[in-house]
């Protein structure tokens, strides 16, 4: 196992802490390390894909998951797989494919871990039909403050507060997943233009059931009668017999994806006003109104920016903040007038991206819940950014929506309890399981979770 | 913990009765500010600065504490730790002296270096520690402009702010990658009880401005930040002048 300390920030590279890192390679150290922990507690640690503070711990110790990434077995006839939380969905991806399996839930990046899916109950972009990935979690073993590990099942306390827990109630060791079939590795995508935000709007609730995969591209520059308008793209798994006979016997071939696109290796967020509404206006052209069934590779489809060179994430010093925010169906009056005081203050706002979510899944402090979400970044050194979002926290809040802790970095603590209202629940389990606070986070303390 | 924005939730300000630090306080509190610890000599001052604060909404206790008392500042800064993280030290206490006087009587002269020097030293070490262990936090220590260059008027005040200033910034840097950032903050002539009664000099500013632009500096994660900004072009102009040329300047 190795120790050394660093400093560490999430993805958006906000608010560094030190911390000593532990990289365990059995669950037994990582056992000793919860068991020897000191008074400032312990975090698990993925691939450090949540843009917060959610995966680092101030003057505590950090166990950084990655090295146990075994993938146990594959149950190729039932369709379940057992294995390591720190494997990464890419790897499990690249396991599963050539057997005809693939994960039924996949957020945006494949860089992400098993167990960093768990603690945020990821989505993607078919939320609608198959829920977040606490519906697919069939068991995990979980390392607890007492050193000991446990088996949590679906239906159980334990479950619902960890599924999303932000590695609150403990250390995720490994997981079986449930899985879909998949007869091919490709993806027969429809991308549609729409000319305002409604128009947004309308084409996502026009997708059905045959459409799974649905998600929409927002110009956040775009002004006037143009306000929200977007590219919608939705897609379907191709299945075998559609594709000609010479390709039938390398369909389900796991290739990585292409090179991304030109656009996609321009870092938005670094670029003024001017040159990203460019951009938006070329992307927005350069679709074209309506076109079907384009084939796409998996990754190409799932994992558009994976393959982007890691400086196109480096947003200016001062890092970048993720806001993402749930409101229900009905409220999307909330929805335009945030996307019009966006518009309005001419944020240069970098993938911002509208989905629709199903029903909620058994996380207590999981982020979906029915109806729409609206994702985007920008730099943090945006003058008056603080209190813009602030202002938009209380927009949501009142609108009985909420936003996503596992991008969070500048939430106030106060807001918290009306936007999560399992969270009693959640302290009390926490105040129970782990009296002493063992398990903490950055995100933790400054929420006071 | 401090947010994106570098906007923390508890403020020890060193110096609790400065109206450069109670004008910061205010504005944090604001954001996201919830608990301050006011350190000072205590005196009714700080008593009514202390619930001024309150007034705003936050949870404010004040601290017995003296600058010129180095061997205590361990125990009393040590003990504020203790009893929850603090996210950022504003270390704010300073005298001018009366150059004139202190000219005169050197133990007078040397009250303001030990003010503005040895106790920045102590007690900048024993936050600095302090924050290291929690792994996290943000000291901003007031400095000036006038320890950029030796200035006949105000040399005395100057140099024990030049000490601060090689300090300060040799602690950012020997902090540096262990959470803990250290921002030193440069102000010019500012209007505050500080300069009452003295002759402005040009670019003089207000409490409130050196307030703002510490909170820009917490949020670009700042190393050294002048107020107001143009001082920093004119002071590295003026650091070139040659002596003989500048003894004649009119920049007192
Ligand atoms: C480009 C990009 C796109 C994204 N798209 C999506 C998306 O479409 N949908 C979505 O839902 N999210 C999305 N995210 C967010 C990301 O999926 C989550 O933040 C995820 O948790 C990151 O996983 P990780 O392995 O990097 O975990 P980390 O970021 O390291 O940790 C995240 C949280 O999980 C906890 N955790 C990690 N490992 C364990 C463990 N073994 N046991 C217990 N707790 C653990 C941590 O304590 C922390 O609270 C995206 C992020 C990026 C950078
Ligand atoms: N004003 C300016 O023009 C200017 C310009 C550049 C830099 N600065 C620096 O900015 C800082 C704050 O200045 P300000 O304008 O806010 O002045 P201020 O209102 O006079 O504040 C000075 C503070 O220092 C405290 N202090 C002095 N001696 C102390 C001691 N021995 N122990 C503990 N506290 C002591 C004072 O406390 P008491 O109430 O107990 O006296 C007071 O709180 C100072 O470091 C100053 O040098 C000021």
């Amino acid at each position: 196992m190795s120790v050394d300390t660093v400093s560490l920030t999430g993805w958006g590279r906000t608010s560094p802490t030190a911390a000593l890192r532990f990289r365990p390679r059995t669950y037994e150290e990582a056992a000793a390390v919860v068991r020897g922990r000191g008074p400032r507690g312990v975090v698990a640690r993925g691939l450090g894909r949540a843009h917060g503070d959610a995966a680092q711990n101030a003057g505590g110790s950090v166990l950084d998951m990655t090295a146990l990434d075994r993938i146990r077995s594959v149950d190729a006839v039932a369709g379940t797989v057992v294995c390591d939380a720190g494997v990464s969905l890419r790897r499990l991806l690249a396991t599963l494919l050539p057997l005809g399996w693939f994960l039924p839930v996949t957020p945006a990046t494949g860089h992400v871990t098993v167990g960093g899916a768990i603690g945020s109950d990821v989505h993607g972009r078919n939320h609608r039909t198959a829920g977040s990935f606490a519906r697919h979690v069939r068991s995990l073993e979980l390392l607890t403050a007492d050193g000991e590990v446990r088996t949590v099942l679906p239906g159980t306390d334990l479950f619902g507060a960890t599924l999303g827990g932000l590695g609150l109630t403990g250390v995720v060791l490994s997981a079986t997943l449930g899985l879909r079939p998949v007869t091919t590795s490709l993806m027969s995508v429809d991308t549609a233009r729409a000319a305002d935000l409604d128009g947004v709007l309308a084409r996502l609730a026009a997708c059905g059931d045959g459409t799974p995969y649905a998600a929409a591209w927002i110009d956040l520059l775009a002004r006037g009668r143009s306000t929200g308008r977007g590219v919608v793209t939705r897609g379907e798994h191709v299945p075998l017999d559609a594709l000609p006979a010479h390709a039938r016997r390398t369909a389900l071939t796991f290739r990585p994806g292409p090179v991304p696109s030109a656009r996609a290796l321009v870092p938005e967020g670094l670029l003024g006003r001017a040159p990203t509404a460019l951009l938006n206006e070329l992307r927005h052209r350069g679709t074209p109104a309506v076109r079907t069934r384009q084939p796409q590779r998996i990754p190409a489809f799932f994992h558009p920016l994976d393959s982007a060179p890691g400086w196109s994430r480096g947003r200016g010093r001062a890092g970048s903040v993720q806001y993402q925010f749930t409101v229900g169906h009905g409220q999307e009056e909330t929805l335009h007038r945030i996307v019009r005081q966006l518009t309005v203050r001419r944020c240069p706002a970098f993938h911002a991206v509208l989905k629709r979510f199903g029903e909620s899944g058994p996380g207590w402090l999981s982020f979906p819940a029915p109806g729409w979400t609206l994702s985007f970044g920008l730099p943090a050194g945006l003058p008056g950014l603080a209190r813009l979002l602030d202002v938009l926290d209380e927009e949501v809040a009142a609108a009985g929506g909420r936003v996503c802790l596992a991008k969070d970095a500048r939430l106030r603590p106060g807001l918290l309890a009306a936007m999560y209202p399992r969270l009693p629940e959640f302290r009390a389990l926490r105040g129970e399981l782990d009296p002493e606070g063992a398990f903490r986070s950055d995100l933790s303390r400054r929420l006071v979770l | 913990m401090k947010d994106a924005f570098g906007a923390p939730q508890s403020l020890l300000v060193l110096g609790g009765t400065s109206e450069i630090g109670l004008a910061t306080a205010r504005r944090l509190i604001a954001r996201r500010t919830r608990t301050v610890r006011l350190a000072g000599r205590p005196s009714p001052a700080l008593e009514r600065a202390a619930a001024e604060l309150r007034e705003l909404g936050a949870d404010v206790r004040t601290v017995p504490f003296d600058a010129l008392d180095s061997a205590s500042h361990e125990e009393v800064l040590g003990k504020i730790f203790t009893e929850g993280d603090i996210d950022m030290v504003l270390l704010a206490f300073g005298v001018l002296g009366d150059q004139a006087r202190d000219e005169e009587e050197p133990l007078s002269a040397v009250r303001v270096a030990q003010t503005n020097y040895t106790g920045a030293v102590s007690a900048g070490l024993v936050c600095a520690g302090a924050l290291q262990a929690q792994g996290h936090g943000s000291l901003v220590v007031l400095s000036a402009a006038a320890g950029e260059r030796a200035r006949r008027a105000d040399f005395i005040y100057g140099s024990s702010k030049a000490g601060l200033d090689v300090f300060a910034q040799g602690l950012g840097d020997a902090l540096h990658g262990t959470g803990v950032h250290v921002m030193v903050v440069r102000p010019g002539f500012v209007r505050s009880r500080m300069t009452a009664g003295r002759e402005e000099a040009p670019l003089a500013t207000t409490p409130g401005a050196v307030a703002d632009a510490i909170v820009t500096g917490l949020r670009r994660r700042s190393e050294t930040v002048w107020v107001p900004g143009a001082l920093r072009v004119v002071m590295s102009a003026l650091r070139h002048v040659p002596r003989p040329l500048f003894r004649r300047l009119p920049v007192r």
